[in-house]
């Protein structure tokens, strides 16, 4: 017979951004075959299933005894042992041997034994302790009950203090504190107790009252919000249009950063003085929390005017010596410092006077009372005040776009003065931390030195930027920034890691260059032609490889065979003649050599009597892996048939 | 409507009932309710401690001439310290709350995640930002370490901002406008104090004077510090003395802060050395207490 099963952690309120990954944790539970359905609100993490096994199948095992010689004796005390009859024992060959019945458990008690240490291994970014002292068990936040049911039964198990039974909680305002549930009613009676346990309803609740309120949706708050409430209810709410005078980003980056309000977009696409906040309850009929919610934001509407207005009495320009007072990093001194390093860097990189002059102000925003106050908003508030003190576009517009990409989502700057700008920041940052040692390892990576490394990756592909990565950094920064490329390549644009390593190991060359071979080399993959050809330069490479050959001289034309190999010297001959064309082309050219390839080594024999020949016959396939390989190494290539490494 | 005071009594009151001790307010400068002694120096050890005060804290480079509605010099801080936690601490909070009048139903509640870090106390702990009608109004922490040491005995810290709180609840815009006491506006008890402590924090107090006494009163925490270990009886040894000298040396760190008298390459190194103090004294308190059975 088959059980439902129901666990539920209740804590006190767990981090919105932790949730995803914990729900990934739970779905990996053990529950006897059965598959975990996982769910989570803020108090609680949830894993429900059918068709658990009551009880774990008996098993027979054959337990090997003591050798026939050892005597009948011998074999009745190893079977005794084992709580067997001895008269079940067997001869097998030269040794006895029994049968031994292992009773299966009762599944009840498994999960029993089981579920502390798997609720309690769940990984978190960083634990507490509660209890216990500093040896108690240590969670996300404290876990106040659980509920555990195997069909009808309690599982019984206890963690911290805090025995499983069949009691849950409703809304820590609305619901009840103490409700029996069972598998079949639990999440019928959260919801009575204004608890939404799909994650997938309550995002989808707010997605659509927020939408009819005029909100324009921006998927990261909602996901937010989604784990942030149990009952998520969307309201509007109203701001004084005068507000409207301060730009839209320090407004949004207010609403969404500071309040978690989604903003409001007018029909001519500019922002309404309106929010939409979502709360974590069932309405607002007298309009109580509106008003509240309006209080707040005004108050901070008009900090931020306030900023802006101080913030004007003194320049971007007249900020540069303050910079002497704010520390970049103790080991690499100020953000003047690193300022007069970045202009330094523009320079060298062949930045024109816009991108000097942006780079000497890139940084004097974080002096402003604005950026002190909204630190997400460094770089926006350093261009739009720049703009307002009249520096030329290009050179606003660099400030303003110089943290960009701030994701691998997120866009490079637009500017050409904004990508050399943002470059040379980034390079600052990367070649001073590794210079001081401060390298990520593992998950500790506190200056967010990968997000600069893949931001220089994509500013340097995406921008087609003339730069070769491996003149703009060296050393131990060299390999982080080609791990970096190569994750680029594999995570953010999809090409199969083969195809990544292929291109890589042919050579120096700029990523913008990298970034075209690699989408030929996709594009040719599924010809017919190119992986018999791939597998053709490993088994190339592998000769050359085995033979330890090193010679790169002329190819003795009297040597050749006439066939198949003067045929493919002659190809390669004219091949080479051929010259440049697309990458695409190219490799399909190169594809093309497969029949030619093939009827050599077929008919070839490269490892001949005569060292002169042998000699010749490698320079051929030399000069043939060095020509196909000028795009990719095709040897890299996992052709079918080959495991990945 | 409750007047500020008002508000601060139930408060008191609630707490009082829930077994706390009623303290008053450290008297010397601090920053935060947290960096009395009530809470830096009791959150050590093994003893059980619940107590709650309204602690003025002081932040000098906040201060705002009395201008700003919502920014100030030195704030109000109603600290709750439970110690162990309770199981029910956050539904205890929330009859706080109902306690001063707010009708919860009616209102939206969300529990932020915010953890807490003081390096200068050698001191961090996890938790939330308590969210009503999207107003942080209280400050909720889980100390997992002060001064240095791992808590045995991990205590519930809850800060509620007063200001702020009854600015919410009598409905004004501006912190002065609260009324504090029958016929008393928030701005007829503290705009002078925050007006005049404005000017001498950033245009009058004397920077050369003000690193001479933060030396002194290193100096004399120091001394102590290093008394300790040959000192006889340990019960009488004055490390609560010792400990208000760092509260002065924090005090005299941020005044200075506010004067733009400390470097970058000053500020890391007196960080470190109040940090220091703040750690030596931390440690002496838990010796001190765990040689005895009698509370000190």
């Amino acid at each position: 017979m088959s059980l439902d099963f129901l666990l539920e952690i209740g804590t006190e309120e767990i981090p919105h951004w932790m949730i995803p990954s914990a729900l990934a944790q739970l779905q990996r539970f053990d529950l006897l075959g059965a598959t975990p359905r996982v769910d989570a609100s803020p108090r609680r993490l949830v894993v429900q299933a059918t068709g658990v096994p009551e009880r774990t199948p008996d098993r027979e095992e054959i337990l090997k005894g003591p050798p026939v010689a050892s005597g009948e004796k011998a074999a009745a005390g190893f079977a005794r042992k084992q709580g067997v009859d001895p008269c079940e024992m067997k001869v097998n060959g030269s040794h006895y041997e029994l049968l031994k019945r292992i009773p299966g458990r009762v599944a009840a008690e498994l999960l029993a034994d089981s579920l502390p240490s798997a609720i309690l291994g769940i990984q978190w970014p960083k634990t507490m302790y509660w209890t216990g002292g500093k040896t108690g068990p240590r969670f996300i936040r404290p876990i106040r009950w659980i509920v555990a049911l195997l069909g009808d039964q309690v599982i019984p198990f206890e963690i911290a203090g805090v025995k499983s039974g069949n009691v849950t909680r409703g809304h820590r305002i609305l619901g009840s504190s103490s409700i029996p549930v069972t598998t079949a009613n639990y999440e019928a009676e959260l919801r009575r107790n204004f608890v939404i346990l799909s994650s997938h309803e309550r995002r989808h609740k707010i997605e659509t009252e927020a939408s009819k309120l005029g909100a324009k949706i921006d998927s990261g708050l909602l996901e937010t919000l989604t784990f942030i409430t149990e009952y998520p209810t969307a309201i509007r709410g109203d701001f004084d249009p005068l507000y409207l005078e301060l730009p839209a980003e320090v407004l949004t980056t207010v609403m969404r950063h500071h309040q978690k309000y989604f903003s409001v977009y007018g029909i001519n696409g500019a922002l309404a003085p309106n929010f939409v906040a979502v709360m974590n309850t069932s309405g607002d009929p007298e309009g109580i929390v509106k008003h509240g919610n309006e209080r707040v934001l005004k108050a901070r509407f008009n900090d931020a005017r306030f900023f802006w207005n101080v913030d004007q009495q003194k320049k971007l320009v007249d900020r540069g010596d303050d910079l002497a007072h704010v520390t970049f990093q103790a080991k690499l001194g100020t953000y003047l410092e690193k300022t007069n390093r970045v202009v330094e860097l523009v320079k060298e990189l062949g930045g024109n006077a816009h991108a000097q002059r942006a780079a000497e102000l890139c940084k004097c925003d974080l002096t402003t009372e604005m950026v002190k106050e909204f630190t997400d908003l460094q770089g926006i508030v350093g261009g739009l005040y720049a703009k307002a003190q009249g520096e030329p576009e290009p050179v606003w517009r660099a400030i303003y776009e110089h943290y960009r990409p701030l994701s691998m989502d997120d866009s490079i700057p637009e500017t050409s003065e904004g990508q050399i700008v943002a470059l040379a920041d980034k390079l600052d940052t990367l070649r001073g931390c590794f210079s001081v040692g401060l390298i990520p390892s593992g998950s500790k990576d506190p200056f967010a030195l990968r997000r600069a490394a893949q931001g220089v990756v994509k500013i340097l592909v995406e921008a087609k930027l003339d730069y070769l990565l491996d003149n703009l950094v060296a050393g131990d920064l060299r390999a982080f920034m080609q791990e970096r490329v190569q994750y680029y390549f594999r995570e953010v644009r999809g090409y199969k890691y083969d195809e990544v390593n292929a291109v890589l190991a042919s050579g120096v060359s700029t990523l913008a260059d990298v970034e075209a071979r690699l989408a030929a080399l996709a594009s040719v993959r599924p010809t017919e032609d190119f992986e018999p050809l791939a597998a053709a330069c490993k088994r190339i490479r592998n000769i050359l490889k085995q033979a330890h050959f090193e010679g790169d001289g002329p190819l003795d034309q009297a040597l050749l065979e006439a066939g198949p190999e003067r045929d493919l010297a002659d190809r390669l001959t004219s091949f080479t003649m051929a010259g440049e064309g697309d990458f695409f082309n190219r490799l399909i050219a190169i594809s093309a050599f497969r029949p030619s390839v093939d009827l050599f080594f077929d008919k070839v024999l490269v490892n001949a009597p005569d060292p002169a020949v042998r000699a010749n016959r490698l320079t051929l396939l030399n000069k043939l892996f060095t020509e196909f390989s000028t795009i990719a190494d095709f040897s890299e290539i996992v052709t079918s048939g080959e495991q990945k490494p | 409507m409750d007047t500020f005071q008002e508000t601060v009594f139930k408060l008191k009151k609630y707490w009082a009932d829930r077994g706390c001790i009623i303290q008053e307010p450290h008297d010397v400068e601090v920053g935060a309710g947290t960096m009395s002694p009530e809470t830096f120096l009791r959150v050590l050890g093994p003893k059980p401690y619940r107590v709650a005060y309204v602690q003025p804290s002081r932040r000098t480079a906040d201060g705002r001439y009395g201008e700003n509605p919502n920014r100030l010099y030195k704030h109000q801080q109603l600290q709750v310290i439970l110690k162990p936690t309770p199981d029910d601490v956050i539904d205890q909070y929330l009859g706080s709350l109902r306690a001063i009048g707010i009708d919860l139903a009616k209102h939206d509640l969300k529990l932020e995640e915010d953890n807490w870090e003081a390096p200068t106390l050698g001191a961090w702990g996890v938790g939330w930002q308590i969210m009503l009608d999207g107003l942080e109004i209280t400050q909720f922490t889980y100390f997992q370490q002060c001064g240095g040491f791992d808590l045995e005995l991990v205590p519930a810290e809850i800060t509620y901002g007063l200001e702020r709180l009854t600015a919410f609840l009598q409905g004004v815009d501006s912190v002065y406008d609260i009324t504090w006491a029958p016929g008393f506006k928030y701005s007829d008890v503290r705009f002078a104090d925050e007006l005049q402590f404005s000017v001498y924090n950033f245009e009058m107090a004397n920077v050369d004077r003000l690193w001479r006494l933060l030396g002194e009163h290193e100096a004399e925490c120091k001394e102590l510090l290093a008394a300790y270990p040959k000192y006889p009886d340990k019960h009488r040894f004055p490390v609560l003395p010792a400990y208000d000298q760092v509260l002065k040396c924090s005090h005299l760190f941020n005044l200075l802060d506010a004067r733009g008298a400390i470097s970058v390459t000053e500020r890391v190194g007196v960080i470190k050395r109040v940090r220091d103090l703040a750690v030596g004294t931390a440690k002496l308190w838990a010796d001190q207490q765990s040689l005895s059975q009698e509370p000190a």
